[in-house]
């Protein structure tokens, strides 16, 4: 038996378990952002809210998202919640992917928590005599947010996102714990079936190291093509 | 809610103690307690290793840290459990591998935390030490370190935290941490899995929001004094 088997990543059964592995994990991050990013927007808008039990509201979710391990909201989503709804949704639940959806949930849930406070302090970062002074110079509403605003906000937001889409990109590895059949899950399924160890495990970890470093790579050139100014 | 807390609470907090091995909530605690301890002075070689002059030194580790930080704690975790016993012959148990995998990464994160920390100091900390005679390392370790490190200390409350929160993961490598006993509890009770794992969040929450809120409390305080120190009108004049 050779040393390092590379025919074994490369085609055959094993092969296309850890690229499907791979693809869904792609998806659990594409799905779990799409759904996160616009609670991360309704949390930070709470947490700046006028009315003060909105705000209480804001920080509630937040601290007690961020203060409890991504592992014990999964298995809350998973084993917890579907127990409280009525017989019917639980049958329909259960007959179809219902782990992927508990994972999607706890990651989205969890990666809007981290993502409000960053959008909270980019906003918060921007002076509102910027606003006003859009206004007085005669921008309507929209003009000022579109004109003024924004670009100034969104330079100083987007990078804590991206590192913020890091971390739910590692993340997604802990969907393997309630048996969502993505990249880990997988390098441990042909781990077990072959007992190549090292070979299941280079690929995971490689294939996690990729995508991580293009993330880290869309950050760096983000903020060479939209560096902060300072006023 | 009431009756499982009732029936299971020893368990919970010790697991099968003293009548088999130490677990649940102690467990947790010793073990992040434990990871960040060890990984401290190794985080602090390894960030001092990312701002020193010497590129030999300086690259090698920036590597480990990227790598490190690019791959998820599971990761780790699995190599940790599948090599270690392949390359010293020796069955690691659960608690020493959970432990070495904890150490690995937080001493990557803490080390760009350190890395901050000196970076974050004003230039004319180490110029000025070096002007005096010092060399690097005495400079280094007599003006630059202590100041970055008391700086730093909010941020290492923040880590501890983290670091209660990566244990959950030893529930994967089957170490009976207070979220696998959780899951033991749950398939004793059976009926009640909702409010079981209500319960082991609420005891994370407890630990870790205190913790968070004590770290907050310190960033505070350390800003007023720091803001005393750095006050424009008695500051000494040194140049940023």
């Amino acid at each position: 038996m050779p040393l390092f088997d590379y025919s074994l990543l490369l085609t055959g059964q094993y092969h296309d378990m850890l690229v499907a592995g791979l693809l869904l994990s792609l998806q659990l991050l594409a799905a779990s952002l799409l759904l996160a990013l616009p609670i991360a927007l309704v949390v930070a808008l709470l947490r700046l809210s006028p009315v003060a039990p909105l705000r209480w509201l804001g920080f509630a979710y937040v601290e007690s998202i961020r203060n409890i391990p991504l592992l014990a909201h999964m298995l809350f989503w998973y084993f917890g919640a579907p127990e409280l709804l009525p017989e019917g949704i639980k049958q329909w639940l259960y007959a179809g992917h219902i782990e992927a959806y508990s994972a999607i949930i706890a990651l989205a849930l969890y990666t809007a928590a981290f993502m409000a406070e960053d959008i909270r302090s980019g906003i918060r970062a921007i002076p509102t005599v910027q606003f006003e002074a859009g206004r007085a110079l005669g921008f309507g509403f929209m003009g000022t947010m579109r004109r003024v605003v924004l670009p100034q906000a969104l330079r100083v937001t987007v990078p804590p996102l991206i590192s913020q889409t890091l971390s739910l990109w590692k993340n997604t590895s802990i969907a393997t714990v309630i048996g969502v059949a993505e990249l880990m899950y997988q390098a441990g399924q042909v781990e077990s079936a072959t007992f190549r160890s090292f070979e299941s495990f280079a690929f995971a970890s490689a294939a996690y190291l990729t995508v991580s470093l293009a993330i880290t790579g869309l950050a760096t050139w983000y903020h060479h093509r939209f560096p902060v100014r300072t006023i | 809610m009431l009756e499982i807390i009732n029936d299971y609470w020893v368990y919970f907090l010790i697991g099968q103690y003293p009548n088999g091995p130490l677990g649940g909530l102690v467990l947790t605690l010793l073990l992040a307690s434990c990871g960040l301890v060890l990984a401290l002075p190794l985080g602090i070689v390894l960030g001092l290793a990312r701002v020193s002059p010497w590129r030999w030194l300086r690259w090698p580790v920036t590597g480990f840290v990227f790598v490190v930080r690019g791959l998820p704690l599971l990761m780790v975790i699995f190599w940790a459990y599948f090599f270690l016993p392949s390359v010293t012959g020796v069955k690691t148990d659960q608690f020493i591998t959970m432990l070495i995998a904890l150490v690995i990464f937080d001493a990557a994160y803490l080390a760009e935390i350190v890395r901050a920390g000196i970076q974050g100091l004003p230039r004319g900390q180490m110029e000025t030490a070096r002007a005096l005679g010092l060399g690097y390392g005495r400079a280094m370790r007599l003006v630059v370190l202590p100041q970055a490190l008391r700086s730093m200390l909010p941020s290492l409350v923040n880590q501890f935290v983290s670091t209660i929160k990566e244990t959950s993961l030893g529930y994967i490598i089957g170490l009976a941490e207070v979220s696998f006993i959780a899951t033991q509890i749950n398939t004793q009770v059976f009926t009640k899995p909702a409010q079981i794992y209500l319960i082991l969040g609420g005891t994370y929450f407890i630990l870790c929001f205190g913790l968070s809120r004590f770290a907050y409390w310190l960033e505070r305080r350390l800003a007023r004094r720091g803001m005393s120190v750095a006050d424009p009108a008695t500051a000494p004049k040194v140049s940023a």
